[in-house]
């Protein structure tokens, strides 16, 4: 990592600790800004972090492990997330992850060469009531027809 | 936030209510008055477990603290669940508004909203309309000039994890550990966020609580049956015409409701979302009510064309990658039983090895340390139970083999 990379972290990590405090409280909604600006939380951060918070290092590690919306590795610019619950299931996911797949020439879990799009499933959105839904970054789509999804996906920059 | 209101029809929830009225009226009242309403009114909670509202509030109200919070449960992560998000966007006013009562009856200076991650998007028009309530003064320092009343509400963003609407995962959460359930006792009303007195509720159940204090108890009682007071929200999803959310009165049948949405062709209607049960048509007359069929109102409807298994085996898959993993019964039973509906697809499942895992779902149930390990082997036993024909022919080619 670049030095200047670092500095940028450093003061992205003090930002947030300025606004949510530096208590253990504070640990989530400061690796949740670190991962929205950087798409995932660098080693270096996790230090950083660490030390910030006054908190091991294997401490930020284990917590982000558990949760499904933090990432220790790079992820492609834009994530696009779909749905894979009951509903979702029954109302035409597959076809949907197919057209997905076919298009952007990547399986679930991959990212493009490019770096712009990973492909990933999630738990149900809470938006059953007009399945199949995916999330593009944190928007959500409904009623979605194998077309209409590549369509929204086309239109990532 | 206006504007996004759809017309909603409904006797309690959704009835007419003018933002700050809750609030105006609890605070004309004494502290014991609020909490004799809401034990009148026989409020339950709606998250799931049920247990009395009036009781909680109580027993947050005498601890003793310094400090006491007061805790929104926003993360809605049980498949086949709306409810909560459809309050929050169109009806924030009976949420906060409750909270913020609530604060004022059990003593509490801060509230907290869990949103789960799932619903960032509904971020930023949530804390406009919090800056709202704070510019008239239903929020902060000495709320509509009652000297000494300070509150204030924030919201905290989960990082999709389901575990974390479990309460005590959540408070882990909110003091940024793992989402792992906490032993009880100590409750959170005694022992909660940072170690201190704590009340958690449902969107749902504080949306009600406005509505009981304008309008009280006695009103609230003349909906729902004699022991299932009052109404309650259905997200109702799956083969029907009319998907959506529903507020419906306590003791209506289940054939009822699937009139009311168009199912046609039902073959199962899986109620209590991913962990609760799954009920075929012979039962269809039965009542959504405590003392019937309980539920947190979540109603996923399948029609004739469905293969019970492939739901089966999308819960279980579910379970297995959203136990937290702490306890065994959990974390290893989940497993066993995904494994099982993959025997029975590739038709190796004897009945013997059935019979031992019907005896691990039950171990599950009582050994596991909360809620999801205790109710993940609803799906499992219902609807092997339910629809035993159908699953037992599927790895012969039954006539739902292919979907
Ligand atoms: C695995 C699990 C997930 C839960 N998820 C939620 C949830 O998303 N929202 C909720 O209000 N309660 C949820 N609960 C129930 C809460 O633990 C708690 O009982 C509830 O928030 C209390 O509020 P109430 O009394 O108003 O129902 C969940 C429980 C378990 C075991
Ligand atoms: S029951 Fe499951 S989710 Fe709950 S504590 Fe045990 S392993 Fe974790
Ligand atoms: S099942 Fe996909 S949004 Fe609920």
């Amino acid at each position: 990592m670049f030095v200047e990379e670092k500095s940028d972290i450093i003061d992205e990590i003090d930002k947030l600790i300025a606004k949510y405090g530096r208590n253990r409280s504070a640990l989530l909604p400061v690796l949740h800004g670190i991962q929205k600006k950087y798409r995932y939380i660098s080693d270096f951060a996790q230090q950083e972090i660490a030390k910030k918070l006054n908190i091991h290092p294997v401490e930020v590690y284990s917590v982000i492990t558990f949760y499904s919306f933090l990432n220790k590795e790079p992820k492609g610019r834009n994530l696009v997330r779909i749905c894979k619950s009951i509903v979702c299931d029954m109302k035409g996911k597959d076809a949907i992850v197919k057209a997905l797949e076919r298009e952007l020439g990547i399986k679930m879990g991959e990212t493009t060469k490019d770096k712009k799009i990973t492909l990933e499933y999630l738990n149900c959105l809470g938006l059953c009531d007009k399945a199949p839904a995916m999330a593009i970054n944190d928007r959500v789509y409904t009623n979605l027809t194998p077309e209409k999804a590549v369509e929204l996906v086309n239109k990532i920059k | 936030m206006e504007g996004v209101k759809h017309n909603r029809f409904g006797p309690v929830i959704f009835s007419k209510y003018e933002r700050g009225s809750a609030i105006e009226r609890a605070l004309a009242m004494s502290r014991e008055d609020i909490l004799f309403e809401l034990k009148n009114s026989g409020l339950k909670g709606r998250g799931g477990a049920g247990f009395p509202t009036s009781t909680k509030w109580m027993l947050t109200a005498a601890a003793i603290s310094d400090k006491k919070y007061l805790i929104c449960n926003a993360d809605e992560g049980e498949p086949g669940t709306f409810k909560d998000r459809v309050l929050l966007i169109e009806y924030p006013e009976l949420v906060f508004d409750a909270m913020v009562v609530g604060g004022y009856t059990i003593g509490a200076t801060e509230g907290i909203v869990y949103l789960r991650g799932e619903y960032e998007y509904l971020l930023d028009s949530l804390n406009d309309y919090l800056n709202g309530m704070r510019k008239d003064n239903l929020l902060g320092e000495n709320i509509l000039g009652k000297k000494g009343f300070n509150f204030d509400i924030r919201i905290f963003l989960g990082e999709g994890s389901y575990v974390c609407g479990e309460e005590t995962a959540l408070i882990e959460s909110l003091e940024g550990h793992r989402g792992e359930a906490r032993n009880r006792p100590p409750y959170p009303v005694n022992t909660g966020f940072m170690g201190k007195p704590t009340c958690v509720n449902n969107v749902e159940t504080l949306a009600t609580i406005s509505h009981i204090i304008v309008k009280g108890s006695e009103w609230y009682k003349n909906f729902g049956t004699s022991k299932s007071k009052g109404t309650k929200l259905f997200s109702i999803s799956g083969d029907c015409e009319k998907p959506g959310v529903y507020e419906l009165e306590w003791g209506m049948k289940i054939s009822d409701v699937l009139k009311l949405v168009g199912a046609k062709d039902t073959k199962a209607v899986q109620i209590g979302g991913a962990s609760g049960v799954c009920l075929n048509s012979s039962q269809f007359d039965r009542t959504l009510a405590y003392e019937d069929v309980p539920t947190g109102g979540s109603i996923i409807i399948f029609n004739k064309k469905r293969s019970m298994l492939k739901v089966l085996k999308n819960f279980m898959e579910f379970f297995v990658e959203e136990s937290c993993g702490q306890c065994t019964p959990c974390r290893i039973g989940n497993v066993k039983l995904l494994e099982a509906v993959k025997m029975i697809e590739e038709n190796k499942l004897t009945f013997g090895y059935l019979k031992k895992l019907k005896e691990l779902a039950e171990t599950m149930k009582i050994a596991s340390k909360c809620g999801l390990g205790q109710s993940s082997p609803n799906p499992f036993l219902s609807i092997i139970e339910n629809f035993k024909e159908e699953i037992f022919n599927y790895a012969g080619g039954g006539e739902y083999a292919k979907e």
